[in-house]
């Protein structure tokens, strides 16, 4: 029997305007082409020296957020982010968010309803991959790539074959989305999903919100995914009708198309199994525990408690992995006002976009984050990659909840990044140690 | 940088052995991502991790040989331009990750799978094996001879006739255009 197919196929099909199978190459219709200020300066190299080319293909397809090294962290990014905008300005570019408008990408752009469930989404990013969390077909590219899009609004693909993820139960308490797709990539590896479409299935998948699953598509990439598609359900629409600017109709709209094609293929939709398919890897979510991963591979995944005593410098809450206000109202369970920030760590805090500081500000988080001695910080890339805004020194150990802890990813080469959820990394912040952050709950 | 990728027979380098999941953080720390010319990233490529790849590709050239799923991570397109800047003239490996494999491919660095790499790299790397090397991608042969040792010749996997299209042209822009080059990505 021939296999029905997975959710990559069924998108990407859509986009191609023909029926393609997993291992294709393809050339595919985009729907929305995301660049930073990093990818977008080498993909206006491309676009004007080597496309020579001088209008975009769809304007309106574009996005441009500068995020990695903003707000400009010395000279060399201004002057890359001024091109940047120049570039934009000249080119019609209404999605672009300026400092302050804006945030990080991956949290920004389904925030302001950029994406839609079934789009075919590319990004000179590899967390681009996030937005299959709404059930879009999202995946990192490069700056040629992204050059490309611009240019006549296509990118080649090859068909991912599909990794099924089958999850069960529900977490317990003290449990977050980043403990289980850090328990899924320490048990797969960092190419334990290689050229693969993550496809997320199981009653588990409705006992997680939108948030969780943000975090978990985010980290797909980890694993070596080329994207990770989780089912469109009511927490998606739910989301969209609650979070964006998107209204009432046009999110009846996007209803109406995923139930139509769901109609052809039910696998965009359910959370069962297709017929006939075995899972590839089954997760019992009521059993996963808090984790981290520790140097120099997201895959170094141990029990938090296993590690208790491991002691900290910096903590770091936030970025497109877990910048989310779920994620800073659960710090705020520890860093509560209360509780003081160890004396021997730097707690650094970076709300995902505006709109969660906002909202963190209005319910009194951000006040919380502060009297116990965090830092806040502007929506930023920041630290996550060594940028500024809490680079670490030799042998400095950090507990992130961001998305890499490879060697000198935060800074000098001789430190250490373990990646952990935003409790943990609380737990962290006020100990001064890992610890298990039901202890404190 | 002008060169096709399909001339690479003949040549022999210096061969230098990686492990596996060499990252993008230690191809180019981000730190350099907001440099434009390709030279100024190769003075900088895997400098935490192997300084002498940058100093040795510019002397004479040298041929990266590493196991698995190589260039995981960022999908810093900066990677493979820093490499090819840095004097790799061929990266062979046994395994890439995916969004680094595309990269590579569309900027035209010469790239090759050699699955037997899987545990003769990362050994080698470990040991500190010296070895010089040659490609021929139309042979699809890795000819490598470790220093005191007998010639090992490798098989590499033949790339899928879509992606050996834009390779052969030099890049997707040159496939798309006929123009020879990657504009500004190739660096200035």
């Amino acid at each position: 029997m021939v296999s029905g197919p997975c959710r990559a196929e069924v998108l990407l099909s859509g986009a191609c305007g023909r029926t393609v199978r997993r291992g294709d190459y393809v050339e595919a219709r985009v729907d929305l082409v995301l660049a930073n200020e990093l990818s977008a300066s080498r993909a206006i190299d491309v676009f004007e020296k080597g496309f020579r080319a001088d209008r975009i293909f769809t304007p309106a397809r574009v996005v441009v957020v500068p995020d990695h090294f903003t707000p400009n962290k010395d000279i060399r990014t201004a002057e890359l982010t001024m091109r940047v905008r120049e570039f934009v300005l000249r080119h019609g570019i209404g999605n672009y968010f300026e400092v302050g408008r804006g945030g990080i990408e991956h949290v920004l752009l389904p925030l302001e309803g950029l994406v839609h469930p079934l789009d075919v989404v590319v990004g000179g990013d590899s967390h681009t991959c996030t937005y299959g969390a709404l059930g879009a077909f999202a995946c990192g590219v490069g700056a040629t790539d992204v050059a490309r899009v611009w240019f006549d609004g296509r990118c080649w693909f090859r068909v991912p074959p599909p990794l099924r993820v089958e999850l069960r139960g529900a977490l317990g308490e003290g449990v977050c989305g980043k403990d289980v797709i850090l328990s899924l990539i320490g048990f797969i590896g960092v190419d334990g999903a290689v050229y693969r479409s993550i496809e997320f299935h199981g009653g588990g998948v409705g006992a997680l919100s939108i948030f969780d699953r943000f975090t978990i598509a985010n980290m797909c990439v980890e694993a070596g995914a080329k994207c990770g598609v989780f089912p469109v359900d009511g927490e998606v629409f739910g989301f969209l009708e609650e979070w964006t600017p998107l209204g009432e109709d046009r999110v009846a709209g996007l209803k109406e198309r995923v139930e139509e094609e769901a109609g052809r293929h039910p696998v965009l939709v359910e959370y069962e199994l297709p017929r006939g398919e075995s899972a590839d890897v089954t997760l019992d979510l009521g059993r996963i525990e808090p984790v981290v991963a520790e140097p120099f591979l997201p895959s170094n995944t141990v029990p938090a408690s296993a590690l208790s005593g491991v002691a900290v410098d910096q903590v770091v809450i936030g970025c497109c992995t877990n910048g989310w206000l779920k994620d800073l109202e659960e710090a705020a369970l520890i860093l509560d006002g209360v509780r003081e920030v160890h004396p021997r760590v730097r707690a650094i805090v970076i709300p995902g976009t505006r709109r969660v500081m906002l909202e963190a500000a209005r319910r009194g988080i951000l006040e919380k984050f502060v009297a116990s001695g965090a830092v806040v910080c502007p929506p930023s890339c920041g630290p996550c990659l060594g940028g500024h805004l809490g680079v670490l020194g030799p042998g400095e150990v950090a507990v992130a909840t961001t998305n890499r802890n490879f060697v000198g990813r935060m800074g000098h080469k001789e430190s250490r990044v373990y990646l952990a959820s935003p409790l943990t990394a609380a737990a962290a912040a006020v100990s001064g140690k890992i610890v298990d952050p039901r202890s404190m709950l | 940088m002008c060169r096709t990728n399909t001339d690479q027979g003949g040549l022999e380098f210096p061969v230098r052995f990686l492990g596996d999941h060499v990252d993008t953080d230690v191809i180019i720390p981000a730190r350099y991502c907001n440099l434009r010319s390709g030279d100024e990233l190769g003075r900088h490529c895997l400098e935490d991790v192997a300084p002498d790849v940058a100093e040795l590709g510019r002397r004479e050239g040298v041929i990266l040989a590493a196991g698995e799923n190589f260039g995981c991570g960022s999908s810093r397109e900066e990677a493979p331009v820093a490499l090819r800047h840095a004097g790799v003239r061929a990266l062979v490996c046994a395994g890439f990750a995916r969004i680094f494999f595309r990269n590579a491919v569309n900027t035209g660095l010469v790239i090759a799978v050699c699955p037997e790499l899987s545990r003769l790299a990362p050994r080698w790397a470990e040991l500190g094996v010296e070895a010089r090397g040659r490609i021929d991608l139309k042979a699809g042969r890795f000819h490598l001879r470790p220093q005191g040792q007998e010639e090992l010749v490798l098989p590499l996997e033949p790339l899928p006739p879509f992606m050996l299209k834009i390779f052969e042209a030099g890049g997707l822009v040159a496939s798309l255009t006929g123009r020879n080059g990657n504009g500004g990505t190739s660096g200035s």
